[in-house]
């Protein structure tokens, strides 16, 4: 079946879903017209440090509607990574190396659903990625209800520097269906629920696992299911401030279980900043064959950090400043955001000193925003 | 050779009461218990009526949701990056709420 053929099928699938689920609420409601996000801009420089990593790069985003019908995104972001992580510092040398990641989406409104078309690539030296995604939004119930459907489709290239002879595929399906609803005319919630498969190769070739103290490949499976839902509201506490919460339960067929809650408050601040504070909280137990040093062969086995069991708590704030604006024209604003995170692991030892290993990281975000 | 059997009690413990002769099973009266439950909530569903409930925040009364500070998230650029902060060391990935998802990176 020709791609293009099976991508209609999925998206007349996906419009009959919409149609026959919600069609008995939209008829409870006058049904709105969907409207096209607004026009803007935004420029962004990021920095992070921690662990003996450092990544940092600018990125753009412009959107621009046409005809009041089509609006039309483009996007590109750098990453520039110099990498002194503990896995490279015990295992290899420390490298630097870019990824350019551009996107372009177009956003249709027809009566009262918007549809996000978007393709993406992602290029590093030895790993290209290449997605396909389409969302669907649809206001029902008065504008009170909003459901989402969405999909993606990725496929990765991986390669290994200074090794010619390796190169290897995964691709990767993810489908998520969301609710936000209206609760009353200060309260906001949302549930969305996100379904990822991925088959090929999903380790890295660089990154090596311990098997009697012997340093071994890492073996990861080659197919791999998630399931994540993530509850959240927000509400408005009438001192032109508001608070949110959110928490996600992850679990896949790796037999990773993870959770994560937040809290966030955000508030005016006279009549030109806006701030933002909030807390977040991690915690994931181990892959079924993650092992720190592993005293049995295994099929599988991994030494991946990130496969193991460990929590880690993040705070942040961020500042929007109204820099400039002309009522009707544009809206200019300035922003600055830092978190700082702290991650203990709980079954991944630091070889230089025996001692289980953990780090703390800072992430910068400077950034300029248009509406126009 | 024969296997012993158990003695039936000849006497109830004490508190206990002899089922009525007739009576359903213990299992069977849960089953009833919750038919009767489900009725009587259908029967409450039909006294208020089956009419599909109508939107009660209208949209005059949706200002402050409309305020940038209720926007889960306001800017899409950090919001990607900080994203793809938390893909490269967390195993969990989806359900972020930021659209297309996934950071397309080793």
């Amino acid at each position: 079946m020709a791609a293009s053929e099976r991508l209609g099928r999925l998206v007349a699938a996906l419009a009959g879903l919409l149609g026959g689920v919600f069609g008995s609420l939209v008829s409870a409601g006058a049904a709105r017209a969907a409207t096209l996000p607004e026009d803007r801009a935004e420029a962004l420089v990021h920095v992070y440090e921690g662990g003996g990593v450092t990544a940092s790069g600018p990125a753009v985003l412009v959107r621009k509607s046409l005809a009041d019908k089509v609006s039309l995104t483009g996007s590109f972001y750098i990453d520039a990574v110099s990498n002194a992580s503990i896995d490279v510092v015990t295992t290899a040398s420390p490298y630097k190396e870019r990824r350019n990641d551009y996107g372009l989406a177009l956003d249709y409104a027809v009566r009262d659903s918007s549809i996000t078309l978007a393709v993406g690539a992602s290029n590093e030296p030895d790993y290209t990625t290449r997605s396909l995604s389409l969302d669907i939004a649809q206001e029902t119930f008065g504008g009170m209800t909003t459901v989402n459907v969405g999909f993606t489709r990725a496929a990765d290239e991986v390669g290994k520097t200074g090794d010619p002879g390796f190169s290897d595929q995964a691709k990767h399906w993810q489908y998520r269906v969301g609710v936000t609803q209206i609760l009353t005319p200060t309260w906001l919630a949302s549930v969305n629920l996100e379904g990822v498969s991925d088959t090929g190769y999903l380790g890295s070739p660089y990154r090596i696992a311990l098997v009697y103290g012997a340093a071994v490949p890492e073996r990861h499976p080659r197919t791999r299911s998630s399931r994540a839902i993530k509850f959240r509201a927000i509400g408005d506490l009438g001192s032109r401030d508001a608070v949110r919460a959110e928490y996600r339960y992850f679990w896949d067929t790796w037999d990773i279980k993870a959770h994560t809650a937040e809290l966030g408050y955000s508030r005016y601040l006279g009549e030109r900043f806006l701030a933002d504070a909030f807390v977040r909280y991690y915690k994931q137990g181990a892959a079924l064959f993650y092992s720190d040093n592993a005293q049995a062969e295994t099929t599988y086995v991994s030494r991946n950090r990130q496969l193991s069991d460990f929590d880690n708590v993040v705070i942040g704030g961020k500042l929007s400043f109204d820099w400039k604006k002309q009522p009707g024209l544009y809206d200019l604003k300035a922003n600055a955001g830092v978190e700082l995170l702290n991650v203990k692991y709980k079954n991944f030892t630091d070889v230089r000193n025996g001692s289980l290993y953990s780090m703390r990281a800072a992430v910068l975000q400077l950034y300029l925003t248009a509406t126009y | 050779m024969t296997t012993p059997v158990a003695a039936a009690p000849l006497c109830l413990a004490p508190g206990r009461r002899l089922p009525r002769l007739g009576a359903p099973p213990a299992d069977r009266q849960s089953r009833i218990r919750g038919v009767r439950l489900a009725l009587a909530l259908l029967a409450a569903a039909a006294a208020v009526g089956c009419s599909t409930p109508e939107p009660w925040v209208k949209p005059y009364e949706r200002e402050r949701l409309a305020d940038p500070i209720m926007r889960l998230n306001r800017d899409a650029l950090a919001a990607k990056h900080s994203e793809h902060v938390r893909d490269i060391r967390e195993a969990s990935r989806g359900a972020t709420g930021v659209q297309g998802g996934g950071c397309g990176c080793k």
